[in-house]
């Protein structure tokens, strides 16, 4: 920070030395300062533009849920039936479904971006680092919905075969795994969700690691620690808040994945803790509808929309405040929400 | 005396930059060798190689043998992570571990080898930092954070962990180098009184340090090992020329 | 020496798992392209690639028009979304050392992240709606370019942030103006980062389905009009995935195929550009350095 803040003292110093000198040499003049500035203010506002587009945007969209506010008002935060034909409509069934699917998402992405995350920082030959990342980062870059066709057609049927029936019978007496595999559900939509997420975790925790001074390494190494421990003792909990970072980040991008839920989660706007029961996130809910939507259920998916921003900005703001600097390392390549 | 630590044809490279060249040196045991030089001599990478931590930094290689009690430590059949158990190291920096308190760092070498007793812990963390001459400054704060102790302390802390493992040899790479004279002072006092049971190396570029604490000096330049000898010899009367130099300051 | 045995098995034990987690989230990757290779390259000929998507089944169908779609799409949405992206890095990297400056550095942080449902949600309410254009190429171009802005803008900043501070200083030093070191000297050494991130940009808007749902809508015509509903490849696999009509089904597939190809293209392009650039960096800096003192 304070280097910046210097950095931009020095360069204004510079430009006020340059004024007296190009009295002589250049031919551009005095002018040249109001034509800097006239610059200045011409980038700033576009930079403004954007800023301002987006809230104005946002005060929009809650013009148009204005219908569903007045009529459902805070209970469509609490209502459970969403029902087009009796024109009443609830959200909670979609917050439940985003927050589960996304939790499992959690729950299976992060450790595996975490192992990719240490074999990456950690324990990789050097010249297989880079390609190795590169095939991770490439994760981000196929479009979600080519993730949505590919588990429709390769993932569904290895979980109707294989996954389901094997939770089904080992963990069938919780209530998480009650009813006939399908394939349709809830799992297969938590399980596509972390794959999706790995790139984002993963990049972001192995910038985290690789942040980790040598020294912290080296301490642990002199102790006789195997690469193991030092990854346990010295990178991990060194680099725990980044790493949390990470997870928030890619929880941020399981919550607001559309194309590859709505294309894998059955569809069924009914609150169910069976991962095998189909279910509907807000925005597989939105993408679903929007076509024959009018009036109040158009109103009332926008509220929905709301809902979900509202969600995304908190959990997208908090990441942001946890891994700042590590945030550059998120995969832009990312394919199509 | 016997010697614990014997360098043969030892050379050390980062890359295609051949850091140490030849190296033939016997490191007495229970005793303070100092190795000085000039920066950029091969004196750290020299320690380095002693307990396998050269070759954790990337694209670095050793070529030749170090005995450790007449056993080839890189030899295939010796572990680094075993040797690194007997072969301590205190680094030029600081570096406890931020997220563990005091306490947990002085344990935390014994904790890897899965000792649980926390009677035994508990007398092993006290012994170490008596040992560090840390004990009366940190015990009412053991639950403190290992970073939140003076530059000085965390480097005495650093050697209480190091202690903590019951090394044979303990490997000091310039550990004063980041402290004041005070701090420099106690952690001088305290190596005296630590080589009666420890074979103690350090690396040094402050030649009075090496003149005031150790028994025996290497002298380093340019990656090959000039003179090794008895500190007292070393400093008034040196075989080599170049030592001369180095030590009355005449030197590039 | 036992426990000492145990804990090498831990580290081996622990490493390989690492090693797996690493095939495990490397695997789909492999198995997507294998399949959308496998089953949609059959599908591609020239006629499948030149006639347009009439959503009825019948043989002869092609996705055509949806190509064209997503190509006027991202035309217009980089045509909108690209001068501002890159003039808010320039923004935020040559003016933005102060408050404002972290405001919208900040707020392109989380845009970069957000759903982009709800992106799209916000051009509907603005084009499609108050504006009362309809669903319209245009709302689905405005929504990609909310898109593309903050990753334009972060990695413009970014590469103008790598231009030596030397050379920036030695700009002025030679009195010229502000506004034309930015322009002519600071960006034209930070080209290469820009293009990087503008091809980003393009590749991960191509891909884009669930703003084009809400905004553009699906046309089965051919139509470049940017007032009217526009079909697009990402549309096309969403509307056929569960299509029981092998043709339809066939088409997405081979959507998918041509969509992936251009994704992936782009990405790899520019992995090789940013390499390449690494390398370059130095050589650009002198030869910079020669022209402005030329001209001074």
């Amino acid at each position: 920070m304070v280097a910046e803040a210097s950095e931009h003292g020095r360069l204004d110093h510079a430009g006020t030395g340059m004024a007296k000198a190009r009295k002589h040499s250049s031919p551009i003049g005095p002018l040249a300062s109001t034509g800097d500035m006239l610059f200045k203010y011409a980038v700033m506002a576009v930079a403004l533009f954007t800023l301002v587009l987006v809230w104005f945007l946002v005060l929009m969209m809650l013009f148009e849920a204005g219908d569903s506010i007045a009529e459902f008002g805070g209970g469509f935060l609490i209502g459970d039936v969403w029902d087009p034909n009796r024109e009443v409509y609830g959200a909670l069934p979609f917050v439940f479904g985003t927050l589960l699917t996304s939790a499992m998402a959690i729950l299976i992405g992060v450790p595996l971006s975490v192992g990719v995350a240490i074999y990456l920082s950690e324990l990789s030959p050097p010249w297989l680092r880079e390609p190795l990342s590169f095939l991770v980062e490439l994760l981000a870059a196929v479009p979600s919905v080519i993730y949505g066709l590919w588990a429709m057609y390769a993932l569904r049927p290895v979980m109707v075969d294989t996954i389901e029936p094997f939770f089904k019978t080992v963990l069938g007496w919780t209530p998480f795994f009650e009813g006939e595999p399908i394939g349709l559900d809830k799992f297969t939509a938590g399980i596509i969700l972390a794959i999706m997420i790995i790139p984002t975790v993963a990049s972001v925790s192995k910038e985290a690691m690789m942040a980790v001074p040598l020294s912290q390494r080296e301490a642990a190494l002199s102790l006789g620690a195997t690469r193991y421990e030092t990854t346990r003792m010295a990178v991990l909990t060194y680099a725990r808040s980044g790493i949390f970072g990470a997870c928030i980040l890619g929880l941020g991008r399981a919550i607001g994945e559309t194309m590859a839920v709505t294309m894998t989660i059955g569809n069924a706007n009914l609150i169910s803790w069976s991962l095998l029961d189909p279910g509907q996130t807000m925005s597989s809910l939105i993408a679903n509808n929007w076509g024959e939507a009018d009036g109040l259920q158009l109103s009332a998916l926008i509220e929905i929309g709301i809902v979900l921003f509202v969600i995304a900005l908190v959990v997208n703001v908090f990441a942001r405040l946890i891994v700042g600097r590590f945030m550059k390392a998120v995969p832009t390549t990312g394919g199509g929400l | 005396m016997a010697d614990k630590i014997v360098t043969e044809g030892l050379n050390a490279y980062f890359g295609d930059v051949r850091a140490v060249k030849n190296v033939d040196l016997r490191i007495p045991e229970r005793a303070i060798t100092a190795v000085i030089g000039p920066s950029g001599c091969g004196k750290s990478t020299l320690i380095r190689c002693m307990n396998r931590m050269h070759e954790v930094v990337r694209g670095a290689r050793v070529e030749g043998r170090v005995l450790l009690d007449g056993k080839d430590i890189y030899s295939a059949t010796t572990d680094a992570v075993e040797v690194r158990t007997r072969v301590g190291m205190v680094f030029q920096k600081p570096n406890p571990f931020p997220t563990m308190s005091v306490y947990d760092n002085v344990v935390a070498g014994l904790r890897l080898n899965g000792e649980r007793d926390w009677n035994k812990l508990d007398a092993t963390a006290e012994r170490s930092l008596k040992l560090a001459a840390l004990w009366d400054e940190v015990k009412g704060q053991l639950d403190a954070s290992g970073v939140s102790l003076s530059g000085g302390q965390q480097q005495r802390l650093c050697i209480a962990r190091a202690l903590a493992v019951e090394p044979e040899v303990l490997l000091l790479d310039e550990p004063c180098s980041a402290l004041d004279p005070i701090a420099t002072a106690k952690i001088e006092d305290l190596l005296f009184d630590l080589k009666d049971r420890y074979t103690i190396v350090i690396v040094t570029h402050n030649m009075q340090q090496a003149a005031r604490i150790s028994n025996f000096t290497a002298f380093m330049y340019l990656g090959e090992l000039i003179e090794f000898d008895a500190t007292k010899k070393i400093f008034e009367n040196p075989e080599r020329e170049l030592t001369e130099k180095y030590i009355t300051g005449r030197f590039g | 020496m036992n426990n000492f045995k145990r804990r090498k098995l831990v580290n081996m034990l622990a490493s390989g798992v690492a090693l797996t987690c690493v095939v495990l989230a490397v695997v789909p990757l492999i198995y997507i392209l294998i399949e959308v290779v496998r089953i949609g390259a059959p599908a591609i000929d020239w006629e499948f690639l030149t006639s347009r998507t009439k959503g009825t089944g019948e043989p002869g169908e092609g996705i055509g028009n949806a190509i064209l779609g997503t190509l006027l799409l991202v035309g217009y949405a980089s045509a909108i979304g690209l001068p501002i992206g890159i003039f808010t890095g320039i923004y935020v990297s040559e003016f933005g050392n102060n408050r404002f400056g972290e405001t919208v550095r900040f707020f392109n942080d989380i845009l970069a992240n957000f759903p982009s449902i709800v992106i799209g949600l916000l051009a509907y309410a603005l084009v499609v709606d108050y504006m009362d254009v309809g669903f319209s190429l245009i709302a689905g171009a405005f929504a990609l370019a909310i898109i593309m802005i903050p990753i334009v803008a972060n990695t413009t900043e970014e590469a103008l942030r790598m231009v030596p501070n030397s050379l920036r200083e030695g700009a002025l030093a030679l009195g010229v103006p502000r506004r034309r070191a930015v322009m002519r000297i600071m960006l034209v050494n930070a080209k290469a980062g820009v293009v990087t991130g503008s091809l980003l940009a393009v590749a991960r808007i191509a891909g884009e389905t669930a703003p084009l749902i809400l905004t553009a809508f699906y046309s089965n015509y051919w139509s470049a009009s940017p007032f009217e509903p526009i079909a697009s490849l990402p549309q096309t696999i969403f509307r056929n995935y569960n299509s029981p009509s092998e043709v339809l089904l066939q088409q997405a597939w081979g959507a998918a195929l041509v969509l992936i190809t251009i994704v992936l293209a782009i990405n790899i392009s520019v992995r090789l550009l940013m390499r390449s650039r690494t390398k370059k960096s130095k050589a650009v800096k002198k030869t910079w350095l020669t022209r402005l003192s030329l001209r001074a």
